[in-house]
């Protein structure tokens, strides 16, 4: 839609373009006066004035020398782990706190020198500069039409079809190299995000101790943390693997837990949960041991760890994975097999 | 050697400056560039220098950004850390954490150009949102500088993720929790969100690639496109020339102010280093990002209180009051808990940026404006654009709902709440405030011009009652105070022509023409003073 | 004035003196002096406590029950002022301590007497001696840091409950609470955290939220990450830089007229 069917007495009329004479106006009071004329600074009219802005910003450019000569002197002088006390700020490190105050002036001086001399010596006459339409003249668009119609004309573009067609489709395939080099950024996601290290007969390995968990070693009202056995720090895909599989343990009394499946995976009310918020992969672990709340802190979103941890509040959409663990012979705690439904966010092919 | 140059003078040779300039005009024809910008002409006022704030302060950041470059290792290799930082000796981290460390504490002056690069990051942001505003509130985006506007978003956009890539960096727990975040939100996207992630971090996140990716965006791919698109803006700001506020003197077809050669080249030079200066006094003094207290990134570690830089806050709160929704059908899951703050994530930026393509659409006005409005004389923009602020501060606010409820001792959930409601009320409220205060102060400028300032002093007539004695104010306040334009609400015009046959009248135009009344109706308006209302006025009842 | 001096010297040595002797009749009185303990214990729980956990320490719908939580939990409750309760809210707050630790002990051991519990951590067990920092802090961000912060700031947990901040408090009290879980933490027994790891945390909380930590960056913002240093940067250093402007962009002063 072109605005040219406005009417044109609707727009504002146009400014004044002249500046009108600065003596009040007795037919219109409120037309353009001009530009006020030009008062003189002190500067101006008395050198002494004037002599004394010179000092001035002469003295802020010693300043400044003199403040990088102190930022070297720090930077050889101090060395580079010594700690001071500056009131208020506290225990800080003395060479970034002498080197930044130093630079900090050595700059700050050059501009504070340079705006003064530009404030009270430079002349602060105001000019007043003619502005000329960005848009070109008729006769210069004109000129430019002609020129590229002769042109597309001589390129014959639109005669000869074939050219054109082949030259478009040739253009329009080229990029498809490029976005096919983008393939291999990284594998196809395949099931990945379904499986963790978690298998039957897998150790829950305390994290603190890197020591396998026993279920007596699990009191109501603690909260513990734990990987699967075999997951080594050292190990090369750790943080990829810990990503998935780590794991929140606490112990309710088995009386307290309101959801039958939360209760028949626990071991006599130990359960394990996916430490990975279902939002966006938080490692949630805010337990509130009184209520069996769990808070994520990165988004508030809130599960109910003695109801199959369902949300409660926050923008998380679906309960935290269940781990079903057991015991083996010699009471320590293990899997009894991987998480049901894949952990942490939701994507599009999780179903 | 000056007496060199004179005695070469005197012989008719031209002195040695003028030689090397007439030896790079022959080739680069610099004297006629000269001609036309070495006097360019630039108004004086505190807010127009809010730009050259974030042009310097990106100038800073690319300085420090290069040095750091010569000690930091884009790395996810696993190490043991061995510096001098005791309590995280023979911890395991990666490489980039190690550098980083290494560049904090063992290269001296590293950790004050590490401070001056994120609190310039961070002042560059803030510096371009205010720049930004002013250039919305006082209506500077109007032809010629749509495009312009459009450059100026996209530096702030490409601002936002350069700092976001340059954050993850460190590979921190901070930082990693925020990449963490992202890539959840990748996976949200229906359809490839999965497959993106994939490409993304070269598999399953967190891998070993993704900080040497953000690396090569945020220290060439992004400042690049912007260092660009900076030079750009900053060559039509030369060539458009600087808008101004009204007053004496003052046209749309003129600029007032001083001189680029010497005035300006002092006073724009002499900011840099003011910007410089402050910068480097800041990082002197207050801490930021102590990676080191953070700890190394790990998938199944976090801290409360993780929160991105400022400038992503407003995301954060999006997706922190957003309601846990998800759709599961088909074997397929539609994450609308994220994926709906991530589309409108960028929803709220886009509509600060096309309004300036509204308002013109609105108005019709194709024509040429340099002279700046007064807030209060373009009420409905105000309002808008107030808003929009109060909308985005709303989102801020949800983004540190934690800190909030630690600091004032309230409850997470109800602050929670208080942002779901606030989204949608607030900017009404604030709509609705804004345009009353500018009505309100239009009247007050109208009622000064016509009635003159009150001088405050106190005057008893014959008759026993008290007047306050009103001022008549100079031309120049009287100029200064009506010279603003005053639109008249489009109007359809007769759907039914004199033959009585009906004219078609298209869907938008009736919107245009019910936003137009809306804009300039009689509601959203003062008539500024006539010169007869004036003249009535004045020569009616003398001066009080 | 001298009579006073000499007065005090004499008090002094006979404080020193007993100090010096009292160990060798300790043990003999050990068994009487603990079971007065208790029943002092027991004068002060029936006049402050037993309003709210019940006349046995059986606990009432107003508190929970005491059996079995130890002297550990009593120490830190009392000793850091939790306890005894001034009014409901989401959390009861840290407060002045009203009992004195002679009091609290005599609280602890009769709380001891009605179930057993963990006992009040030695000098020994929370000292810095024999700790790695650096694997506190590994500990401290896999176990602590998710409610209280990197470095023990303080956090949000639901509806107005809070990790609190954990500067200035008693290392023995921070062992006392990874031991017995107060209100809403959970407890980190020694069978899941044990005595080393908790040494380590503590050791490592020291070092980076002590008296004599470094802020090697200087102004610390409150440790709060992002949010404060946010504000930061828009108030002092936006502000400084508009000011700075201002003061650029300004008229220089005219000479006045005469």
């Amino acid at each position: 839609m072109s605005s040219q069917d406005i009417p044109e007495e609707n727009l504002p009329a146009e400014q004044d373009a002249h500046g009108a004479v600065s003596v009040a106006d007795e037919k219109n009071p409120f037309a353009d006066p001009g530009l006020p004329p030009h008062e003189h600074r002190v500067q101006d009219i008395d050198e002494r004035a004037a002599k004394r802005s010179e000092r001035v910003v002469a003295m802020l450019f010693t300043v400044s020398m003199l403040a990088t000569v102190g930022f070297i002197a720090s930077y050889v002088a101090i060395p580079h782990d010594k700690s001071i006390y500056v009131f208020p700020i506290g225990h800080i490190n003395a060479l970034n706190f002498a080197l930044g105050l130093t630079l900090g002036l050595a700059l700050f001086a050059i501009g504070a020198g340079a705006v003064h001399w530009a404030r009270t010596l430079m002349s602060d006459v105001e000019i007043a500069d003619e502005r000329h339409p960005i848009e070109a003249s008729p006769e210069v668009k004109a000129k430019v039409m002609a020129d590229f119609r002769e042109g597309a004309k001589e390129s014959a573009l639109g005669r000869r079809k074939l050219i054109r067609n082949t030259m478009f489709g040739a253009l329009a395939l080229f990029p498809l190299s490029g976005v096919m080099l983008l393939r291999d950024l990284g594998p196809l996601p395949g099931t990945k995000l379904r499986h963790t290290l978690w298998s039957k007969g897998k150790l829950l390995v305390n994290m603190n101790t890197n020591e396998p968990l026993r279920a007596s070693d699990v009191a109501v009202g603690s909260l513990t943390f734990a990987k699967p056995e075999g997951l080594e720090e050292t190990d090369e895909d750790f943080q990829t693997q810990i990503a998935k599989a780590a794991l929140m343990i606490v112990r309710i009394q088995p009386d307290n837990i309101k959801d039958k499946r939360e209760l028949a995976w626990s071991h006599e009310g130990i359960v394990a949960y996916s430490k990975i918020c279902t939002h966006v992969g938080c490692p949630i672990s805010l337990y509130e041991q009184q209520t069996h709340h769990v808070l994520c802190p990165c988004h508030q979103s809130t599960f109910d760890l003695s109801d199959g941890a369902r949300v409660i509040f926050g923008p998380a959409g679906h309960a935290l994975p269940q781990l079903r663990i057991g015991v083996n012979d010699q009471g320590y705690l293990e899997a009894l097999g991987d998480f049901e439904e894949p952990v942490g966010p939701a994507f599009w092919e999780r179903g | 050697m000056s007496t060199n140059t004179e005695t070469e003078a005197r012989r008719g040779k031209a002195p040695a400056g003028e030689r090397v300039a007439d030896w790079a005009d022959g080739r680069l024809g610099i004297y006629s560039l000269a001609k036309s910008n070495m006097r360019k002409i630039f108004p004086d006022h505190w807010s127009f220098m809010l730009g050259e704030v974030c042009m310097y302060s990106f100038i800073i950041i690319i300085l420090t950004g290069v040095y750091l470059t010569l000690f930091f290792h884009p790395s996810m290799n696993e190490v043991e850390y061995h510096g001098s930082y005791i309590p995280l000796q023979g911890q395991l981290m990666s490489e980039a954490f190690n550098s980083t460390l290494h560049i904090s504490f063992d290269v001296r002056g590293g950790l004050l150009i590490r401070q001056i690069h994120h609190w310039a990051a961070l002042i560059f942001l803030a510096g371009m949102f205010v720049h930004m505003m002013r250039v919305f509130f006082t209506g500077a985006f109007r032809k010629p500088r749509e495009v312009n506007w459009v450059f100026g978003f996209l530096l702030f956009v490409l601002g936002m993720f350069t700092g976001f890539t340059g954050y993850s960096l460190p590979d921190d727990l901070l930082s990693g929790t925020g990449v963490r975040f992202m890539e959840g939100a990748i996976l949200s996207v229906p359809i490839v969100g999965t497959y993106l992630s994939f490409f993304l971090f070269g598999g399953e996140f967190p891998g070993g690639d993704f900080v040497a990716r953000f690396y090569s965006v945020h220290i060439l791919l992004l400042p690049g496109i912007m260092l660009g698109l900076m030079v750009a803006h900053l060559i039509l700001v030369f060539y458009h020339k600087h808008t101004q506020f009204a007053g004496p003197g003052k046209t749309n077809n003129n600029v007032v102010g001083m001189p680029l050669l010497p005035v300006y080249m002092a006073k724009a030079g002499g900011f840099f280093f003011l910007v410089f200066g402050v910068i480097a006094a800041i990082a002197a003094i207050a801490s930021i990002n102590p990676i080191w207290a953070m700890g190394p990134y790990r998938p199944d570690m976090v801290s409360t209180g993780a929160q991105p830089d400022w400038y992503m806050g407003f995301s954060e709160g999006l997706i922190r009051v957003m309601p846990g929704w998800e759709i599961n059908l088909w074997g397929h899951t539609l994450v609308l808990g994220v994926f709906i703050p991530l589309v409108i994530f960028p929803l709220v930026l886009v509509t600060i940026a096309v309004y300036p393509f509204i308002e013109s659409w609105v108005t019709g006005d194709r024509r040429e404006h340099h002279i700046l409005d007064r807030p209060r004389n373009a009420p409905t923009r105000t309002a808008f654009g107030a808003a929009w602020i109060s909308w985005y501060f709303v989102l801020l606010m949800g983004g540190g709902n934690d800190i909030w409820a630690t600091h004032f001792h309230l409850s997470i959930n109800a602050i929670t709440w208080f942002v779901r409601c606030a989204f949608f009320v607030v900017p009404v409220l604030t709509f609705v405030a804004t345009k009353r205060i500018c009505l309100g102060l239009q009247r007050r400028d109208k009622d000064k011009v016509l009635h003159g300032r009150e001088s405050g002093i106190i005057k008893r007539l014959p008759h026993g009652e008290f007047i306050e004695v009103h001022e008549p104010l100079s031309q120049d306040a009287l100029h200064t105070l009506t010279a603003h334009e005053q639109y008249k609400p489009a109007e359809i015009g007769p759907t039914v022509d004199e033959n009585g046959v009906e004219r078609k009248v298209k869907g938008s135009q009736k919107l245009r023409a019910k936003l137009s009344e809306a804009y300039y109706g009689e509601e959203s308006q003062i008539p500024k003073p006539t010169v007869e209302e004036y003249k009535e006025i004045t020569s009616g009842h003398g001066h009080h | 004035m001298a009579a006073l001096v000499v007065l005090l010297l004499a008090l002094a040595c006979t404080g020193g003196l007993y100090a010096v002797f009292a160990p060798a009749s300790k043990a003999q009185a050990d068994d009487t002096a603990q079971s007065l303990a208790i029943d002092e214990g027991k004068k002060l729980y029936s006049v402050g406590c037993a309003s709210c956990h019940g006349t046995g320490g059986q606990g009432t719908t107003d508190g929970p029950s005491l059996v079995g939580v130890g002297a550990s939990a009593v120490d830190f409750q009392v000793g850091t002022g939790r306890m005894p309760a001034q009014q409901p809210g989401a959390q009861v707050p840290k407060k002045k301590v009203i009992y004195t630790q002679a009091e609290i002990d005599q609280l602890a051991a009769y709380i001891s007497s009605l179930g057993a519990g963990p006992a009040v951590p030695s000098k020994a067990q929370y000292g810095p001696d024999g700790a790695d920092i650096a694997k506190g802090g590994e500990l401290f961000r896999t176990n602590c840091a998710q409610c209280h912060n990197f470095t023990g700031k303080g956090g949000a947990l639901t509806h107005g409950k809070y990790a609190p901040s954990l500067e200035g408090v008693d290392p023995k009290h921070i062992y006392e609470a990874m031991q017995t879980g107060p209100q809403n933490m959970p407890s980190f027994p020694d069978t899941t955290l044990s005595e080393q790891n908790k040494k380590d945390i503590i050791a490592y909380l020291n070092a980076v939220n002590g008296d004599e930590t470094v802020s090697n960056g200087g102004l610390e913002l409150g440790g709060l990450g992002p949010v404060s240093e946010g504000l930061f940067a828009w108030i002092f250093g936006l502000g400084a830089l508009i000011a700075v402007a201002v003061w650029v962009a300004a008229r220089t002063a005219k000479a006045k007229k005469s």
